[in-house]
């Protein structure tokens, strides 16, 4: 495969490909994300990579557009547009299909079955994608502790979770992480 | 289990909703994905639903919930396949691609923006401090979110849930193996537990 030297190639094939095994929806698919950019590609710099993902839940819009980031950061507004339409396109196609499938044939039981099976899956996932981000980001006992505290805010109030990333990042601002 | 559907007038498609109350239109569709996208802050399911079922009063609540369902158990971004259902079911193709591109268009322009600024001023001190707290705050919600999903799984004690939770933790997480090797194996593995489970608790 020639993909270092047609990047938009590389991003329509990594993230198509991804696509189809984000099982669980964007930040599952976040460990992957972090393999292909840093690990495979050298896309980007592990911090590079804990950024992205702070601007990313920043950023209004669903979760995935963090692929919107790592396809500008490889090649520019090309790569942005390419990464999100490899990214949403492949999966938004087999779900016009499969739910046209559905309305037609009306057995509602192996939806059941399939998402009963795929929950532990996803969330487990999810828990690989707070790890990895949490290994570049948390680098001192302060940055622990904030997000062990807005990890028990978000679980127990129903308080914006936007002032949290704003407290987080005033703390940072402020020199304290 | 209730037996199939009466054997008496098979059901077209859609029969029990006759006068669906509103028919948004294309330009419709994309102008409310592309409001509830761009007020959704870290997640934008909270305001489909709202906008969906509480403002529009496109679907109820139950069809939200089976539609939602839907788009859980496909691959990849949940809201985005929602939006393509969603869109589609009212308008065809060319429903789903409205509002589609209102739920990832606009969106997309911001971030794109933001992506050039990060390239352009990522390396002063100031902004690296702020995004490095912000990726802690942010690592703390999608801990949170762990904690909520893996509630029901903890109340049902399901232990083999939770098993295959930890191995998929593990293997991505720490092991680092590539997601297509991990989900070609735990997935199939999932399902067979999940049938035979089902078929053991009728029994």
């Amino acid at each position: 495969m020639n993909s270092e030297s047609n990047p938009i190639a590389a991003l329509l094939w990594t993230f198509g490909l991804m696509s189809l095994f984000a099982v669980g929806g964007a930040n599952s698919a976040i460990p992957e994300m972090h393999r292909a950019a840093v690990d495979v590609h050298h896309w980007l710099t592990d911090k590079q990579f804990a950024d992205v993902f702070a601007i990313s839940q920043l950023s209004p819009g669903p979760n995935v557009l963090i692929v919107t980031l790592i396809g500008y950061s490889v090649a520019g507004v090309a790569g942005a547009l390419a990464a999100t339409v490899a990214m949403c396109g492949p999966t938004a196609l087999l779900a016009y299909y499969v739910s046209r499938f559905l309305d037609r044939s009306r057995d509602a039981r192996w939806p059941a079955i399939i998402q009963a099976a795929l929950v532990p899956l996803s969330i487990g996932l999810m828990a690989a994608s707070g790890l990895i981000v949490a290994q570049t980001s948390d680098q001192s006992w302060i940055a622990v502790l904030i997000t062990i505290v807005a990890a028990a805010l978000a679980f127990a109030t129903r308080i914006n979770p936007l002032w949290m990333l704003l407290a987080g990042g005033l703390l940072g601002f402020a020199g304290v992480v | 289990m209730p037996p199939e559907s009466p054997p008496v007038a098979a059901p077209a498609p859609d029969a029990s909703a006759p006068s669906p109350p509103l028919q948004p239109g294309l330009l419709e569709l994309f102008l409310a994905f592309a409001k509830m996208s761009l007020a959704g802050f870290g997640g934008v399911l909270v305001w489909a639903r709202r906008g969906i079922v509480e403002q529009h009063r496109w679907m109820t609540a139950e069809e939200f919930n089976e539609t939602f369902a839907l788009c859980h158990f496909l691959p990849g971004p949940n809201i985005v396949n929602l939006s393509v259902v969603f869109g589609s079911r009212f308008r065809g193709i060319a429903g789903g691609l409205a509002a589609f591109a209102g739920l990832v268009g606009p969106p997309m322009v911001i971030a794109t923006i933001l992506a050039a600024l990060y390239a352009r001023y990522g390396d002063i001190d100031v902004l690296r401090r702020t995004l490095a707290g912000v990726a802690c705050a942010a690592v703390g919600l999608l801990f949170a979110v762990v904690l909520k999903m893996m509630l029901p799984l903890l109340k049902r004690r399901d232990v083999t849930g939770l098993v295959i939770l930890a191995a998929v933790f593990v293997a991505i997480g720490l092991i680092r193996w590539p997601l297509q090797i991990v989900l070609l194996v735990a997935i199939p593995l999932s399902l067979a537990i999940t049938i035979l489970t089902r078929r053991m608790v009728k029994a």
